[in-house]
């Protein structure tokens, strides 16, 4: 799960992270109530989950009363497009008001939960500024590398060594030893996934500051911290994601028409990959889960009609525990329920397969029956193009 | 002989007096895996499904020589399962629960470094399907039925992507010496590599088929595992051919974020390391069968 920018950083803040003085805005005018409030030149940076705000015009550097007017205006309700958010942009509802920065020098930082060495690994480069895919690119030198001990934990002498290794002074480097830290004590504490500060700055007046910061956490231990659970802001997902989600299903929405529901991740992931092949695109990615029970079945229509591009739907379910004849009937509930008229391929297999497709063929539905997954495929692709 | 587990391998449930637990120890039961018990904190004492129930692993293992388990328990409480079997002298165990947060994964991996190698617990999963041995033992929650025993090893990520590429094997009359899921979190307690491993020292296994997906650097390693140190061949596909850059396909751990990470980038490095590489989903079977095929013009 991410979270904004000004969220991150009011959280890295309580565990001693430097951040530069700043303050939230929804309007305009609250933008310019905020500015004064800080006085002198401000940064009016957008609020979006995505990196490069800045090429896409969603921070801006401002003098004066008019040109933070000006940046609002511009902003809010806007929605921005970076590499990172799909052509679709995302939308801006709020604004962070900061106080602009001498910035001397900008510096690297990211924390990742490392899976080559199942370990927290701090990564620094000097070439701050840069995403880091960039910087590996284009200066892999300038990258240091340190491995979090989950025994004992980040130690000062890491913290230390890397910043030695940046080639910063002496003083310099006895301030960001504790905000290095800072960023760890909040990664360990609050179950996050990532948490970068790109860049952390050397001020021309010999201070540290965050100047930008992202986060993001791990779902899974969410249920033990409530308050990074209600950060969430759903303004900044796929509208299609947020209604299966909130259902209890795995769904990532695509670009193509075949709408796919699949019990289990790695088979609905080979279920799009087979719908590529036969020359389809999918629609989306959707994981019922293991309990395929009937009524998740027909979430699971709903959460696929949602999406207006889809033409015809692909249903793929390997029963294990469950049987294919419970799924069979889910399936035909829903299309009954849904009156669903586009067209349904349904390959079942697995555990009592004859009597599930028996319950297909007799539903009076026009549904399409297939056998193998390669098959369903084919059939879901010309049936997608007729409708088209 | 299989790897893991077979008909004699003593195995303890723990969660064993939930409804989930409860269900899949009779399937296990039922399909012949030697269940002698079963763990829940203060239900010691009492008997469930006609076996003992124990308050604590090492009570378990002390009462019944408990070798292997399998964890139910729901993800706050499943590391601290883990750990617990893992101090009792389990030698191996499945861990089925989905949904474990990642850092008391590495925790869970720190601490079973403090036991020597050869007297570690081995761990496959969590979020798995679990482990089969066909017409020996289960010790996990696929449909038993679909596995035809033989002489095929199969390690894979998916649960229902196993039970696809099983069932196509089994149509080809083709059997399987073992089946393992290690699970489709960031963090698991073995990787492809080790089960390649176990398998490459397995008298009964011929052959492997690798199911991997988008995500992280497993793969990779298992090819040049492969390259270096199998003299078995091993199949694989990956899964994930259309999956976009940066988003989760359903898996925690399914998420191209790296060079190296996507299923094409995959693809190319297993088939630098000597793998075969089943090109759609729908050829697992055929793909493994067209292997085994050579081997025995060869042989």
């Amino acid at each position: 799960m991410d979270i904004h920018e000004y969220q991150a950083k009011e959280l890295l803040s309580k565990f001693g992270v430097p951040i530069p003085r700043g303050g939230l805005a929804y309007s305009p005018e609250q933008a310019t109530y905020r500015a004064s409030e800080l006085g002198g030149a401000v940064v009016v940076k957008a609020q979006i989950h995505s990196g490069a705000r800045g090429k896409a015009g969603g921070v801006k550097l401002c003098r004066n009363e008019r040109e933070i007017e000006e940046a609002a205006e511009f902003m809010l309700g806007r929605k921005l497009v970076t590499h990172q958010t799909g052509p679709a942009g995302k939308l801006v509802s709020r604004l962070y008001i900061e106080e602009a920065t001498n910035i001397d020098r900008e510096i690297y930082l990211g924390f990742v939960m490392d899976r080559a060495s199942e370990r927290i690994v701090v990564v620094a480069s000097a070439a701050g500024g840069m995403d880091i895919e960039e910087i590996s690119a284009s200066q892999p030198d300038t990258i240091i590398r340190v491995t979090v001990d989950p025994a004992v934990g980040m130690q000062q002498f890491q913290a230390r060594e890397l910043a030695f290794g940046l080639g910063v002074d002496p003083d310099i480097v006895n301030k960001i030893v504790p905000a290095i830290m800072g960023c760890y004590r909040a990664f360990r504490d609050l179950d996050a996934m990532m948490v970068e500060i790109n860049p952390l700055v050397i001020t021309k007046e010999k201070q540290v500051v965050a100047l930008d910061a992202k986060m993001s956490f791990d779902e899974n231990a969410l249920f033990r911290r409530p308050h990074i659970a209600e950060l969430r802001d759903k303004s900044q997902e796929d509208p299609r994601e947020t209604y299966a989600s909130d259902r209890g299903l795995s769904y990532v929405g695509l670009d193509g028409d075949i709408g796919c529901i699949v019990n289990g991740a790695g088979l609905a992931m080979a279920t799009l990959d087979m719908i590529k092949l036969a020359g389809g695109e999918p629609a989306n990615f959707l994981d019922i889960g293991g309990g395929a029970s009937p009524e998740r079945v027909t979430k699971s229509f709903k959460a696929v009609l949602r999406d207006k591009n889809v033409r015809a739907i692909m249903v793929n379910v390997f029963a294990g525990i469950n049987r294919c004849d419970w799924v069979a009937k889910g399936v035909v509930d829903a299309i009954k329920e849904l009156n669903i008229t586009m067209p349904v391929v349904v390959r079942l297999a697995g555990t009592n397969v004859e009597e599930g497709r028996k319950i297909i063929e007799q539903s009076g539905l026009t549904l399409i029956s297939a056998d193998t997954l390669a098959e369903a495929a084919k059939k879901a692709v010309s049936a997608a193009k007729q409708a088209a | 002989m299989a790897i893991f587990i077979n008909e004699k391998t003593p195995i303890l449930i723990q969660g064993f007096t939930g409804r989930i637990g409860t269900f899949h120890a009779q399937e296990m039961i039922d399909y012949g895996s030697n269940v002698v018990g079963g763990v829940t904190p203060g239900k010691g004492g009492t008997s469930h499904l006609g076996r003992p129930v124990f308050n604590t692993v090492k009570g378990a293992v002390d009462e019944t020589g408990a070798e292997a388990s399998i964890v139910f328990v729901p993800p706050p409480f499943a590391a601290d399962a883990i750990m617990e079997a893992a101090d009792a002298g389990i030698r191996y165990c499945v861990c089925i629960t989905d949904g474990i947060p990642a850092q008391d994964m590495i925790r869970v991996k720190r601490y079973m470094r403090r036991y020597k190698k050869e007297s570690r617990m081995v761990l496959t999963g969590p979020n798995c399907a679990g482990t089969i041995s066909p017409g020996k033992a289960m010790l996990g929650i696929m449909p038993g039925h679909i596995y035809l025993p033989g002489r095929v090893g199969i390690v894979g990520r998916s649960g229902t992507l196993g039970y696809e590429a099983a069932s196509q094997m089994m149509a080809l009359g083709i059997g399987v010496s073992t089946s393992v899921g290690i699970g489709g979190d960031p963090i698991n307690g073995s990787s492809h590599r080790d089960v390649l491993e176990a398998f490459e020292n397995d008298p009964d296994t011929d052959a492997v088929l690798m199911i991997g997906e988008i995500g992280g650097p497993q793969e990779a390693e298992a090819g040049v595992f492969a390259q270096e140190h199998m003299k078995k061949p091993v199949i694989a596909y990956i899964a994930g051919l259309s999956a976009p850059k940066g988003r989760r396909m359903g898996h925690a751990g399914a998420i191209v974020s790296a060079f190296g990470e996507s299923a094409a980038e995959k693809v190319e490095i297993l088939k630098g390391c000597g793998v075969t590489i089943a090109p759609t989903p729908s050829e697992m079977g055929a793909t493994v069968a067209q292997v085994l095929g050579r081997m025995k013009k060869v042989a």
